[in-house]
């Protein structure tokens, strides 16, 4: 079975459990999800998996969740770090778009590494050139300016983790 | 009785932070240091709020709603502050007078100068 058939079934089995969650067990439920789910998966079913398996499974479900509670902290911490230069009446902020360089290769593990990047203190990722592995991220608080310092401050945080967890 | 005492602090820490991001958005210069109050607290606050609901209800028909919101959000909005950021950018929107170093705006014009 080619990845794409593949991957359009897995697709379509999670919209249809998702659907029924929310939904309920009804046979109007059931023939409306059913319709909704077949034009998803053959729209867009093709995007979820684009890989074949790779090993030690256990080993990236550890990590995985490693990385959950790890993001969890983070995200508190940027949400207090907000909170704070907003209700700060000297409003002390230092803004600026800054590069910095991942090595990461998969798709996937670069769109964790920069929606993490978003969601935790101070950074928001503005855009990415795929060609070079550079993001480039607005900073509210710049500390570094150079390339390698930024990558430091802001990559390291999550780039070990992802790394064992995707590739 | 605790279940609701948990969830209705988790509900009003959400609100809390709710606050704060909103704050943010009136108080912060530039569309870029809002778009970062915007996502992280609003992000926050409005799981917070979802994931309070989720635990007053439990696993009900209407908790596990919420508990599917609270994933959308943390899925879609990185992705929005993504987009808007980046074609503000485009649009030449400046940034605040506050600011020190905008590398994408340098690489932007070697793209256009080599091409």
């Amino acid at each position: 079975m080619s990845l794409a058939v593949k991957s359009k079934i897995v697709v379509f089995i999670l919209a249809i459990l998702v659907w029924l969650a929310l939904t309920g067990l009804g046979l109007q439920e059931i023939i409306t999800g059913v319709i909704i789910a077949l034009l998803v998966s053959l729209t867009a079913g093709h995007f979820l998996i684009t890989t074949h398996k790779q090993k030690h499974t256990l080993h990236r479900w550890l990590y995985a969740v490693f990385y959950f509670f790890k993001f969890l902290w983070e995200m508190v911490k940027a949400n207090i770090h907000v909170a704070y230069i907003v209700a700060h009446p000297m409003l002390p902020i230092k803004p600026g778009i800054v590069k910095i360089k991942t090595k990461l290769t998969k798709d996937a593990a670069i769109t964790v590494l920069t929606n993490s990047i978003t969601l935790t203190p101070g950074t928001l990722t503005v855009d990415v050139n795929e060609d070079k592995k550079e993001i480039y991220v607005h900073w509210i608080d710049v500390k570094a300016t150079g390339m390698e310092e930024c990558t430091k401050e802001i990559g390291a945080r999550f780039e070990p983790t992802l790394t064992e967890v995707f590739e | 009785m605790i279940r609701e005492t948990i969830g209705l602090a988790v509900i009003i820490i959400g609100i809390a932070f709710d606050f704060f991001g909103v704050l943010g958005l009136v108080r912060l210069p530039d569309v870029y240091n809002r778009l970062q109050a915007a996502t992280k607290c609003v992000t926050f606050g409005s799981a917070g709020i979802l994931f309070g609901t989720f635990i007053i209800q439990g696993f009900s028909s209407f908790g596990f709603k919420a508990l599917i919101g609270v994933v959308f959000i943390f899925l879609t909005s990185p992705v929005a502050a993504h987009a808007i950021s980046r074609a503000a950018h485009r649009a030449r929107i400046p940034l605040a007078k506050e600011t020190v170093v905008d590398e994408y705006e340098k690489d932007k014009e070697l793209k256009q100068s080599t091409a």
